[in-house]
C-alpha cells in the first residue's frame, strides 16, 4: 500500500509552503500531489513555482501529480490548466470535466480527482478510456459503494486502475463562485487581500450554540473534523485500496505520515488519531449527530 | 429565447403550460431526479397524460433524470430513460455519465439537457459532455457572472440554458455534500437536500424558535422573525465571534433585469426553479416572464424590467427577498 500526500487545500505563504514540501521530500510517502485546487487568486506560488517544486520532489525520487482546480469559472483559469495538461511530464490530477477534455485531447493519462463526480463502474469505464489511470472517489463514497463499483467493473471485463482513498483530513463538502473567507471578512472577492493566507487550517464555523461544525476555506467548505481511517485499514486493504491519501496541516504532519507508514507495515489496525469519517460506513459524513 | 418552467404535479405542468412555457421539467416519483420529496412528482400515466396536455398546446416536456446512481441502482436509472422514451418526452436533462451514454445508445432520437448538477462551467467541459453524449443543450451552475455566461456562450459547441428565477443554490450544483454530511441524505444520490424527517422545529414560551437539521442548530428566530427552510448553506452561524448568516442569506435568484444580456450573448433558454412550489407560484412566475420575454421580442430596444413584473416576482422569492447572485460580480 502506497502513501500519497494530497494537494495542500489551504494558502501558505511561499516559504511556508516551500519548507514544508522540502521536509515532505524526506517522508515515507511515494506520491504527492501539487498545486492550487481551491482559488487561482492564491498565487504565492505561480504555476510555474509549482512545476519547479515538481522537478524537485520527483529529483528525490517521488511520484509527482500536478493538482487543477476543482471549480473553473474564468479564460486565465483555463490557460493554467492547459499548461499543466500541456507541461507533460508530470501527470495531471483532474478535478473536474474541464481537465478530463483537456487530457482526453493531448491524450494524456490522469487522475480522476475526489471532486469529479464518479459513482458507478460505468462512468469509471468511460473516463478509463478517456485516459484516467488512477481514481479518487468523492468524499459521499464509503467501502460499500466503493466494493459494489469494483465488482461490477470487474464483472464487466474490465481491470480495476489504482484506488486512492482519502485516509487523512478534513473533507471538502461543496464549492461556490462566493468566497467565504471573503464573506466573514466583510471584504469583496475581487478586493479580497488574500486573507485566507492568516487561516493556515481554514476558518472555523461552529453554530450557535457554539458547536464547531464547519470550515471556511475560500470557496470551498470542509468539515470540522479531520477524518482518520487507520483503525479501518483491514477494510481497505480487503477492497484493494491501493494508495492511502493524507492531506497536508499545518502542524504534526510528518507524524501523522510516521502513524500512516507504521500501520500500513503492520498487521494491527491503528489506533484512531483523528475522527471516524460515517461516509465510509455508509452514514451521514459528520462523525457524531450530537446537538 | 424558450422559457422553461417546473411541474411538480400535474396540475403544475397545466398551469405552467396555460401560462405560456415554451417547455415544463418533470420527475418520477423516485430518487432518479434532483426533487425527490414527498408527494411530488409523475407516475407513469400522471406523465402520459402531462405529455399530451403539453404537446396538444406545443408545449415540450423535459424529464428530469438528474441524479447520481451508483452500480447496483444504474438499472433503474436506464429504466427510467426508457420509460422517458416511451412517454414521448422530448428531452431528458440527465447529469451523470452512465445515464447519459444509456441514453445516446438506446434512444438517439430522445434529446439528451446536460444537468445544471452535470456541474459543467467552461467550453472544453461542455465539448465533453457534447463529444461523448451528444448532449444538444446544458443547463450552466449558477456559479458564472454575466460576463462569464456571454464568454461561454460564444465558444460552446451547443445550446445554452441558464437559471433566471428561484430558489438560489449557492454551491455548484453536483458538488454539494452539506445535506448528506449532516444527515446522509444526498442531492447527488438520492435526490434530496435537508429532508424534512431530519428537521426539528422548537419553539419555547416566549415564542422564539429554534431549528435543527439531524440535531445540528441552523438557526434560531425571534418571535415573530421570519424563519426560511433550513439548508446548511442559509442557516446562521457564529465566524470570528460575530453570528451571521456565514454562507446565504435566505434569497431567491431574480435575473429579469439582465433578460436582454442573455438573450443577446445567445442563451438559448431561462429556466424557472421550483418543482417543489405549488401551481398559484408556477402560473404567476411563468406567466411574469412569459410577459417580459414577448416584450423583448418586440421592443428590444426600449425593454425595461417592469415594476409589476418585479413585485410580482419578489411575493414568490425566499424571504420576499431576490438577488443577482452569482451573475453580479458584487455578489461573490
Amino acid at each position: 500500500m502506497k502513501l500519497s500526500l494530497g494537494p495542500l487545500q489551504y494558502f501558505w505563504p511561499r516559504e511556508k509552503t516551500l519548507a514544508f514540501y522540502r521536509e515532505a521530500a524526506h517522508w515515507p510517502v511515494d506520491i504527492v500531489y501539487l498545486g492550487e485546487t481551491v482559488c487561482s487568486k492564491r498565487r504565492e506560488l505561480r504555476t510555474a513555482d509549482w512545476i519547479a517544486l515538481a522537478e524537485e520532489i520527483a529529483g528525490s525520487g517521488k511520484e509527482v501529480v500536478l493538482s487543477t482546480l476543482a471549480l473553473i469559472e474564468a479564460e486565465s483559469e483555463l490557460g493554467v490548466l492547459d499548461r499543466l495538461v500541456a507541461h507533460g511530464r508530470f501527470r495531471v490530477e483532474a478535478n473536474d470535466l474541464s481537465a478530463v477534455q483537456l487530457c482526453r485531447e493531448r491524450g494524456r493519462s490522469f487522475v480522476a480527482g475526489p471532486s469529479l463526480n464518479v459513482y458507478n463502474h460505468r462512468a469509471l469505464a468511460m473516463l478509463a478510456e478517456d485516459g484516467l489511470h488512477r481514481w479518487v472517489p468523492g468524499v459521499e463514497q464509503g467501502r460499500v459503494l466503493i466494493g459494489e463499483l469494483k465488482d461490477a467493473f470487474v464483472a464487466g471485463g474490465g481491470t480495476m486502475p489504482e484506488l486512492e482513498v482519502t485516509a487523512w483530513g478534513r473533507l471538502t463538502l461543496s464549492y461556490s463562485a462566493r468566497c467565504f473567507t471573503a464573506r466573514a471578512l466583510d471584504v469583496p472577492k475581487d478586493a479580497c487581500g488574500f486573507r485566507c493566507i492568516d487561516y493556515p487550517d481554514g476558518m472555523p464555523l461552529a453554530t450557535r450554540e457554539g458547536r464547531p461544525f464547519l470550515r471556511i476555506n475560500g470557496i470551498s467548505v470542509q468539515g470540522e473534523e479531520i477524518t482518520d481511517l487507520g483503525p479501518e485499514l483491514p477494510e481497505l486493504r480487503e477492497l484493494g485500496v491501493d494508495i492511502l491519501r493524507l492531506y497536508p496541516q499545518e502542524t504534526g504532519m510528518a507524524d501523522v505520515v510516521d502513524h500512516f507508514d507504521l500501520a500500513r507495515r503492520s498487521l494491527t489496525p491503528p489506533p484512531r488519531l483523528g475522527f471516524r469519517n460515517g461516509y465510509w460506513h455508509g452514514e451521514q459524513g459528520m462523525p457524531i449527530a450530537a446537538g | 429565447m424558450q422559457l422553461v418552467c417546473p411541474a411538480g404535479n400535474l396540475p403544475a405542468l397545466q398551469a405552467a403550460v396555460d401560462a405560456g412555457a415554451n417547455a415544463v421539467y418533470a420527475g418520477f416519483r423516485d430518487q432518479t431526479n434532483a426533487r425527490a420529496f414527498p408527494g411530488l412528482n409523475f407516475s407513469d400515466d400522471e406523465l402520459r397524460a402531462g405529455v399530451r396536455y403539453a404537446h396538444a398546446r406545443g408545449t415540450e416536456v423535459y424529464l428530469a433524470l438528474n441524479t447520481y446512481p451508483d452500480s447496483a441502482r444504474l438499472a433503474a436509472w436506464h429504466a427510467a430513460v426508457d420509460k422517458a422514451a416511451e412517454l414521448g418526452c422530448d428531452a431528458i436533462i440527465a447529469a451523470e455519465m452512465a445515464v447519459l451514454d444509456y441514453a445516446a445508445r438506446t434512444h438517439p432520437g430522445l434529446r439528451r439537457h446536460l444537468s445544471v448538477q452535470g456541474s459543467a462551467t467552461t467550453a472544453p467541459a461542455l465539448r465533453y459532455a457534447h463529444e461523448r453524449f451528444g448532449i444538444s443543450r446544458a443547463v450552466l451552475p449558477r456559479v458564472l457572472s454575466i460576463q462569464q455566461v456571454e464568454r461561454l456562450c460564444e465558444k460552446s459547441p451547443v445550446a445554452i440554458e441558464v437559471f433566471a428565477f428561484g430558489s438560489l443554490c449557492i454551491m455548484v450544483e453536483g458538488r454539494c455534500q452539506l445535506s448528506s454530511y449532516v444527515t446522509g441524505a444526498s442531492p447527488n444520490r438520492h435526490g434530496v437536500c435537508s429532508p424534512a424527517s431530519f428537521v426539528r422545529w422548537d419553539e419555547r414560551d416566549d415564542g422564539s424558535r429554534s431549528v435543527r437539521l439531524n440535531n445540528v442548530l441552523i438557526d434560531e428566530f425571534q418571535p415573530e422573525e421570519p424563519a426560511g427552510y433550513p439548508t446548511v448553506c442559509k442557516g446562521r452561524f457564529e465566524v470570528g465571534n460575530e453570528v451571521f448568516h456565514a454562507l446565504e442569506e435566505p434569497t431567491s435568484l431574480n435575473t429579469m433585469e439582465l433578460l436582454p444580456r442573455l438573450k443577446q450573448a445567445g442563451v438559448a433558454a431561462v429556466k424557472i426553479e421550483g418543482r417543489q412550489r405549488g401551481q398559484a407560484y408556477v402560473r404567476s412566475v411563468t406567466r411574469t416572464w412569459r410577459k417580459a420575454i414577448d416584450r423583448l421580442a418586440v421592443d428590444e430596444a426600449g425593454w425595461q424590467p417592469l415594476r409589476e413584473w418585479q413585485d410580482e416576482l419578489s411575493r414568490h422569492a425566499e424571504g420576499h427577498q431576490t438577488t443577482l447572485g452569482p451573475y453580479h460580480r458584487s455578489w461573490h
